[in-house]
């Protein structure tokens, strides 16, 4: 039996927490700062289809549920039946203290069957799995605070 | 382009590299017409920052001009007056990135923008939370092709563009682009009350402004340390500091006999993290640095912390990036201090001292030594990291 690998990451967001909901809400706008997602695809109000990068080029893909969904408070999501990997998450959001942006919280789990995919799964997050979910909210808030995500991917310098 | 790398300690080149081009849509890519090397590129030429990679693109003092606009810069920023941006417009660029819209830039401390190092999670690791991206100075803060070049890109352009009036010389307003506002800062942040005296260890070019700032902000006497004389000389003719040179007297003595048995008021240390030291501790500092068992010398900062009378101010530009020894903590508590510091909040500055140069009210080219072309870049960090040829601030002309 694998291990389940469980991250959580909390970040400030200086937004409201309507805002911050509504954009999240819309899974197709998850690959815009997850690195790892190639596409979401929204299908009904409840069922989504996710496509994830994978290591050697490939790809792996699942369909997931929105399992709870409060109104600017939480949305939660699973994998159904049958998905290469296992997982779940949820993301939370709680107005900072006196009015300075919402709390965020995002948890993910993931289930890794034995064997190839397994090993993939524990790839495709390197050894830090808690870096990448950090790396991912980050971009998320770089995003909603300032439009755009900061990088310097592509800038000149003097050797490769 | 041409653009100066950093290609290993002691070593800069002059490199053919590809133009900068609009990445993010409130890019905006200047021309640059003049940059000057900073006391902060020393630590970088001197090889203390492991962060660096060859091929890193050096600066962080640079203006020029506009000559593209990414589609989403935003119209009105207050600090340009709310006058649109247009390619074409004459501007200096701060050193400090920031995006104009998390918790740190509505406060004005812009130096510690939430969005604008895309490295953050590195400086976490040994920080806790990451300060602002800079221009031109290692992976750490960003990995930013800096503007020691004849083009630079230029992140936040709406909330990072400072237009300057006609009428004023490259020379007059390039130093807005840090050291003016960060001896300025660091003067604040002493903390002035009518008839104190504040003694500022390190007469480079941001001691120099340090000087002129303490007096702009109330002070009755300045006191300047440094050992090179001239250096010590202008913070006496230009700054009217009285001097005190470090290997000639034993300092802490000399600013107490100066002050009366009280020490100054406010201490600033603006020498950093390669002060250099004298007699016993100074080999000791340098053996744990070889060794790796400290990353900084703070030298300055101990002699700070003891001269500084009771319930004083210390002000720290300098900058630091690791650890250090051997830190007088007792002292510090027991004499009940207030330490403040940090990169310089560019932003917050940059327009009131703009004003001020229009004013006359100082003329901050007086800090220039030498002026170089860009190419000879690896002579003029030479010239400079080693005070050669009376050297005290270098501007580059691309
Ligand atoms: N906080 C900021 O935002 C900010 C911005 C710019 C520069 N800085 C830092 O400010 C510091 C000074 O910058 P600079 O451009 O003037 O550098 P610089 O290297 O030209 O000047 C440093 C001066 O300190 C003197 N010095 C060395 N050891 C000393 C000692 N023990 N006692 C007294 N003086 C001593 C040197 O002789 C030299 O004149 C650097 O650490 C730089 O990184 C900070
Ligand atoms: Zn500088
Ligand atoms: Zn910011």
């Amino acid at each position: 039996m694998n291990q389940p690998i469980k991250v959580e990451k909390t970040m400030t967001i200086n937004k409201p927490a309507a805002e911050l909901y509504r954009f999240w809400h819309n899974f197709e706008n998850l690959p815009h700062f997850m690195k790892h997602l190639k596409s979401v695809k929204v299908q009904d109000a409840k069922r989504s289809h996710w496509v994830a990068s994978a290591p050697l080029d490939g790809s792996i893909e699942w369909d997931a549920d929105i399992t709870e969904d409060r109104e600017n408070e939480l949305i939660a999501w699973k994998s159904v039946a049958g998905a290469d990997v296992d997982n779940a998450g949820f993301i939370q959001f709680k107005p900072a203290p006196n009015n300075n942006g919402t709390e965020v919280k995002v948890v993910t789990e993931y289930n890794p069957p034995a064997g190839v995919i397994g090993a993939a799964i524990a790839k495709l997050f390197g050894e830090a799995p808690e870096q990448q979910i950090g790396d991912d909210l980050r971009r998320f808030k770089m995003l909603m605070e300032t439009g755009e995500v900061a990088t310097t991917e592509g800038q000149s310098r003097g050797s490769k | 382009m041409k653009a100066v790398c950093w290609e290993g300690a002691n070593k800069v080149e002059v490199k053919t590299v590809p133009d900068p081009k609009i990445i993010n849509p409130r890019d905006a890519i200047i021309k640059i017409t003049s940059t000057a090397i900073c006391g902060s590129d020393l630590h970088l030429y001197d090889g203390f920052n492991p962060t660096m990679k060859p091929g890193d693109i050096l600066g962080h003092e640079f203006m020029g001009e506009i000559v593209e606009l990414g589609s989403g810069v935003k119209d009105g920023n207050p600090r340009n007056n709310g006058e649109p941006l247009a390619v074409g417009d004459r501007v200096v660029v701060p050193f400090t990135i920031a995006c104009g819209s998390c918790f740190f830039c509505n406060r004005t401390l812009w130096s510690l923008c939430d969005n604008s190092n895309p490295n953050a999670w590195m400086v976490e690791k040994v920080m806790g939370h990451s300060p602002a991206g800079l221009f031109g100075y290692s992976h750490l803060t960003g990995g930013y092709a800096g503007g020691q070049a004849e083009y630079a890109r230029v992140p936040f352009a709406d909330t990072g563009l400072f237009k300057i009036p006609d009428g004023l010389t490259d020379e007059q307003v390039l130093f807005l682009t840090d050291i003016f506002p960060t001896g300025y800062m660091a003067a604040e942040n002493c903390d002035i009350q009518p008839g104190d005296t504040v003694a500022i260890w390190g007469c480079g070019p941001v001691g120099q402004f340090a000087i002129r700032s303490a007096y702009m902000l109330g002070a009755d006497r300045v006191i300047a340390i440094d050992r090179v004389p001239e250096r010590l000389q202008m913070a006496k003719e230009q700054g009217k500091a009285e001097i005190l040179n470090y290997e000639e007297v034993d300092v802490g003595e000399a600013l107490k006999e100066m002050t009366g048995g009280r020490g100054p008021d406010s201490v600033m240390d603006a020498v950093g993290m390669e002060a250099h030291g004298m007699g016993l501790e100074g080999m000791y500092d340098k053996v744990m640095q070889a060794a790796r068992l400290e990353t900084d010398r703070p030298n300055v900062l101990r002699q700070a912390i003891v001269a500084c009378r009771k319930g004083g101010t210390v002000s720290v530009p300098g900058v630091y990036t690791g650890f250090i020894d051997k830190m007088p903590m007792g002292a510090f508590m027991n004499k009940g201090l207030t330490m403040k510091t940090g990169q310089t909040h560019l932003h917050r500055y940059l327009r009131p001292l703009l004003e001020r140069v229009q004013n006359g009210d100082i003329d901050p080219s007086f800090v220039i030594t030498h002026r170089l072309p860009l190419d000879a870049a690896p002579e003029a960090y030479e010239i400079f990291k080693h005070k050669k040829d009376n050297c005290i601030k270098v501007v580059l002309k691309p």
